[in-house]
């Protein structure tokens, strides 16, 4: 029983932090340095506790949580990001004089809901997680309460979300009822020994969890929300949303892909593949015509969706290490591009954009060292850590038979090369302009740089390491 | 001993760059003098692999192998023949020829410039070592984000449109390769068990892949390289590119990146899809004749010096495409051979190009005239390596180009005399674009009155050319040694596309490109001694 209690420690330990951050501050007025501190240390707690976590690979709680391996793994990485979010973001929000402890406690709830999707064994914990991580999200997008973008983002999000999640809950209950069972074993056991209740109703079910995920991730033709919610949102937490979030929401495919569709496998897979071909052309197209940095990250974030469906799409043991590893690696440098960007932001309305970057080179070298490192891992240039992650995405598609899917892939990088190097255009090659970049940098600022850049240089130097742990858990 | 040499040879300059990146940005001469130096050390640390690699040999040698990707086999997987010993060697000499000349012409933040040299010299040996086509690919693509910044901060006007279209087309090529080596990975897979990207392994297998996949496979990698080379049509980044990038760019450019398309034609295309190659051999050279045609013609009507010397740049590759799709020992030999030679003529053509930029900051031929009087040491210099690259006999063009053309006549692939009488005339047209520029800029009276106080060659600009002209001379009169050293591995190639030649009447084939005519003699009696 304890022994239960341990292994799910991390996300334990992450809810009541949470629980306990709100609780404190609604009894204490201007808590805001406590708050700020306490999540830290709460969060690195948590990680501590993820590590060790890792191999106690099993079932606790009647079988509704998954403790250990995939979902302790990915716990680190959502608390990676939790952690950077909060230390780029109090100077991003001191700045713009709208501190308040909630922000903080808001990225401990959402890091709770992705910690619980990670975990999840069982639908209804499923459900919860994602309702926990979508919530707070809703809050975080609409911080800025007097920011007209902010709260346009906020309402947007809200609303479609909202309407999402509808699918979702139908999806589930529509599975439930041709199954008789929530718990992803006993799904995954009614359909191999074809003990389905209402056979009929089940292909329906899984259609709509399949659209409701597929919403939360944004993912083609779910998409439309995804610019406009990640450009008005306070740049941090784009950041947080389009990284930890996507993660975790693709994380909630992958029970689905593995336990629960093996009845009609090729269907799935084909509408998977037909979305990410989708998803990677339309996020790549439409972010070459940006102007603004924010938004076109946005887009690209899109398409960077794409890349990770393909590891759902071609649903084998490597698809699903390369989803992670993807995923992974996509977490730092989307991250750090997006910690560069709060720092360069000044206008609280209007993000920063290529021509503001001009010669920024010259005058930030660190600030554009990084960035340019980011852009080119997400750009997929060797040997940074984005590389390996769509090397790992394409083998897996072409050893399932999608070569097609992998060629869809290298096309959308190539798109995506053009709009990359466009920002290093601008940073290294342009001509310093009147601009508002940030003038100062403190160590503060610079703490999640250096972390995502040495990160994203480390998993391209040596990959397997994470790779090979990650490959252990599906075998 | 050897193992630790070309370990070091690959890595120094990369642990020279890192090192530099810690020095001030505004302690210039530190960061000139310490990258010089580290190129120079480079060059002679890799002098000695020349007496390591034994000759008669046709694999790899002092071949280091680390395991690195274990789940995919890909391995950190270096080792050299013949031919890429000889493309070590260039790299190396013609970095310290580039890093050298920089001095002074570069004022603008010097240690990112030489810094991104440096890192570019690493990922260029890296190409020409790689024994994993994963290692490969990564040191291939590694090349992209220095020469990007060479070209786009320190390059000409329309610099950014030059740097990104060079990027962008590089890029289309290579992730197309991409996708072919996971394919040759998954195929290793299903054949021997194991998912591999061991260029050793892979070579093995690869033929055995059936015909229809093996086109498409060939036809993945040679775009890739055709892209690099460039090999009509796909030409067009490259006029822009050395135009824009400053002299040493231009340098390194021309003489070996490039060389890394015509490698990965030899290496990767030739040695993996025999039966293919085979089947493409009419269409690359037929593009390979255009090339050289046309890039000739382009050339003679260019008023920019620079631009002139890029477009004779494709008009050269073409000899060496030539030469690799005869697939005859003598015509991939002179490739190789032409491959050495264009990275020396052509890299001294753009620095005799730069010596006249940096005294009247133009590259207009219009704008010159009797040079030659005020600048006499400049005027013998610029012309030799202009007579190099004309194909001059006596000077190393010469027996390039020669071996090329005689491949193309012998090869029973191309099977017709027409590609190398054609190409031939690229050789007059060469001539007459090369002396006509060199009769414009140096002789005649000096009409420009700017030119008339312009001071000869600096002490600086002399140890930069000198050292090229000494292999000028050398690959003229007596180029055994660098035939000798990429002989065996020319034949291994040409003998593993003969053996999957089997519509094609063996006998006579070999007897055809055995027998050779009575005019090369010294080049005879090396191709025989090194034939099993």
């Amino acid at each position: 029983m304890m022994n239960e209690w341990l292994c799910a420690s991390p996300l334990i330990l992450i809810s009541f932090a949470a629980v306990i951050a709100l609780v404190v501050d609604a009894l204490t007025p201007n808590s805001e340095r406590t708050t700020y501190h306490f999540s830290l240390v709460s969060l690195a707690i948590a990680l501590v506790a993820a590590i060790i976590t890792v191999p106690a690979n099993g079932l606790a709680f009647s079988g509704m949580i998954r403790t250990g391996g995939a979902p302790a793994v990915l716990d680190s990485v959502f608390i990676v990001g939790g952690l950077l979010t909060i230390i780029a973001a109090r100077p991003y929000i001191a700045a713009r004089n709208f501190e308040h402890d909630e922000f903080y406690t808001l990225v401990l709830y959402a890091t709770s809901g992705m910690m619980l999707i990670a975990h999840a064994q069982h639908l209804l914990i499923l459900f919860i997680g994602i309702e926990v991580m979508s919530l707070s999200f809703y809050v975080l997008a609409g911080y800025f309460r007097q920011t007209v973008s902010s709260i346009e983002s906020a309402l947007k999000y809200f609303l479609l979300g909202a309407f999402a999640t509808g699918f979702l809950v139908f999806g589930i209950a529509l599975v439930y009822s041709a199954t008789g069972s929530l718990d992803f074993g006993g799904i995954g056991t009614a359909i191999k020994n074809h003990t389905l209740t209402f056979p009929r109703l089940f292909p329906i079910g899984i259609a709509l969890i399949i659209v409701g995920l597929g919403f939360k991730v944004a993912v083609f033709p779910f998409h439309q929300w995804a610019p406009d919610v990640y450009d008005g949102a306070p740049t941090v937490v784009t950041g947080f949303m389009s990284t930890a979030g996507k993660a975790a929401a693709l994380g909630a495919f992958i029970p689905v892909v593995l336990d629960m569709i093996s009845l009609d496998e090729q269907s799935v897979q084909t509408v998977l593949a037909l979305s990410a071909t989708g998803t990677i052309i339309i996020g790549n197209i439409a972010a070459v015509v940006q102007r603004r940095i924010k938004r076109m990250l946005a887009y690209s974030s899109v398409a960077h969706a794409g890349y990770m469906l393909i590891g759902l799409a071609v649903a084998n043991h490597r698809g699903l290490t390369a989803l992670v590893f993807y995923a992974v690696a996509y977490l730092f440098m989307q991250l750090g591009a997006f910690v560069v960007l709060a720092i360069l932001d000044r206008d609280v309305e209007r993000s920063v954009e290529l021509d503001d970057c001009a010669g920024l080179a010259t005058k930030h070298q660190g600030l554009a060292a990084a960035m340019a490192l980011f852009m080119f891992s997400l750009a997929g240039i060797p040997p940074m850590a984005g590389f390996f992650g769509k090397y790992y995405l394409f083998t897996a598609a072409i050893e399932a038979g999608y070569t097609w899917l992998a060629i869809v892939g290298v096309i959308g990088s190539m798109i995506s090369v053009y709009y990359y190097i466009g920002v290093v255009v601008y940073m290294y090659f342009k001509d310093a302009r009147e601009t508002i970049w940030a003038t100062e940098m403190s160590a503060t600022k610079r703490l999640p740089l250096v972390v995502t850049a040495a990160a994203v240089i480390v998993l391209g130097i040596v990959p397997s390491a994470l790779e090979s742990l990650l490959s252990s858990f599906w075998k | 001993m050897g193992h630790v040499l070309l370990m070091s040879v690959l890595f120094l300059p990369l642990a020279g760059a890192l090192g530099l990146i810690t020095v001030p940005g505004d302690r210039v001469v530190i960061h000139r003098r310490v990258s010089l130096a580290i190129a120079i050390i480079t060059f002679l640390l890799s002098l000695p692999l020349y007496w390591l690699i034994d000759h008669t040999r046709s694999d790899f040698q002092l071949v280091i192998s680390i395991p690195w990707i274990a789940s995919l086999d890909a391995g950190f997987r270096i080792g050299l023949d013949g031919m890429s010993l000889l493309l070590v060697l260039l790299t190396t000499f013609t970095m310290p020829i580039a890093i050298g000349a920089s001095n002074g012409i570069i004022t603008k933040r010097e240690k990112e410039y030489y810094t991104m040299f440096l890192l570019l010299e690493t990922a260029m040996i890296g190409v020409f070592i790689a024994l994993d086509m994963f290692l490969f690919y990564v040191f291939w693509e590694l090349i992209l984000i220095p020469m990007y910044f060479i070209i786009g901060i320190w390059g000409g006007q329309d610099r950014i449109y030059a740097a990104v279209k060079f990027f962008l087309y590089t890029i289309v090529g290579s992730l197309l390769m991409l996708v072919a080596i996971i394919w040759l990975g998954i195929y290793a897979q299903s054949a021997i068990g194991q998912f591999t990207t061991d260029f050793i392994k892979l070579r093995e297998l690869a033929p055995s892949i059936p015909i229809e996949t093996q086109r498409w496979l060939f036809t993945a990698f040679a775009l890739s390289f055709a892209i690099k080379v460039p090999i009509f049509p796909f030409h067009t980044w490259l006029p822009d590119a050395h135009v824009q990038a400053p002299t040493a760019g231009s340098v390194i450019l021309a003489g070996i990146l490039l060389k890394m398309g015509t490698y990965g034609l030899i290496r990767f295309n030739l040695d993996f899809f025999p039966q293919s190659a085979i089947e493409f051999a009419p269409l690359l050279g037929v593009l390979a004749v255009i090339g050289i045609i046309y890039g000739a013609l382009v050339a003679m009507v260019q008023p920019d010096m620079k631009k002139l010397v890029a477009y004779s740049s494709v008009s050269h590759l073409g000899f060496v495409v030539l030469g690799i799709a005869s697939m005859t020992n003598e015509g991939i030999q002179g490739a190789i051979l032409q491959m050495v030679n264009h990275g020396l003529s052509t890299g001294m053509l753009f620095l005799c190009v730069g010596v006249l930029y940096e005294r009247r900051h133009t590259r207009e031929i219009a704008e010159y005239g009797g040079i030659a009087r005020v600048m006499p040491h400049f005027a013998v210099l610029f012309g030799l390596a202009m007579l190099a690259s004309v194909g001059l006999p006596g000077l190393n063009g010469f027996v390039g180009e020669f071996l090329t053309l005689l491949g193309g006549f012998r090869s029973p692939y191309l099977n017709s005399w027409s590609y190398s009488i054609i190409s031939a005339t690229g050789v007059i047209f060469a001539a007459v674009y090369l002396l006509w520029m060199f009769q414009r800029v140096m002789y005649g009276p000096i009409v420009n009155p700017a030119n008339e106080n312009l001071h000869d060659l600096t002490l600086q600009e002399r140890w930069t050319l000198i050292p090229i002209v000494i292999f000028l001379v050398w690959i003229g009169i007596y180029p055994q040694p660098f035939l000798r050293a990429s002989a065996s591995s020319t034949n291994a190639v040409v003998q593993k596309v003969l053996n999957y030649s089997v519509p094609l009447k063996v006998t006579g084939l070999t007897r055809q490109s055995s027998n050779s005519s009575t005019f090369d003699k010294p080049i005879k009696v090396s191709l025989h001694t090194e034939r099993p």
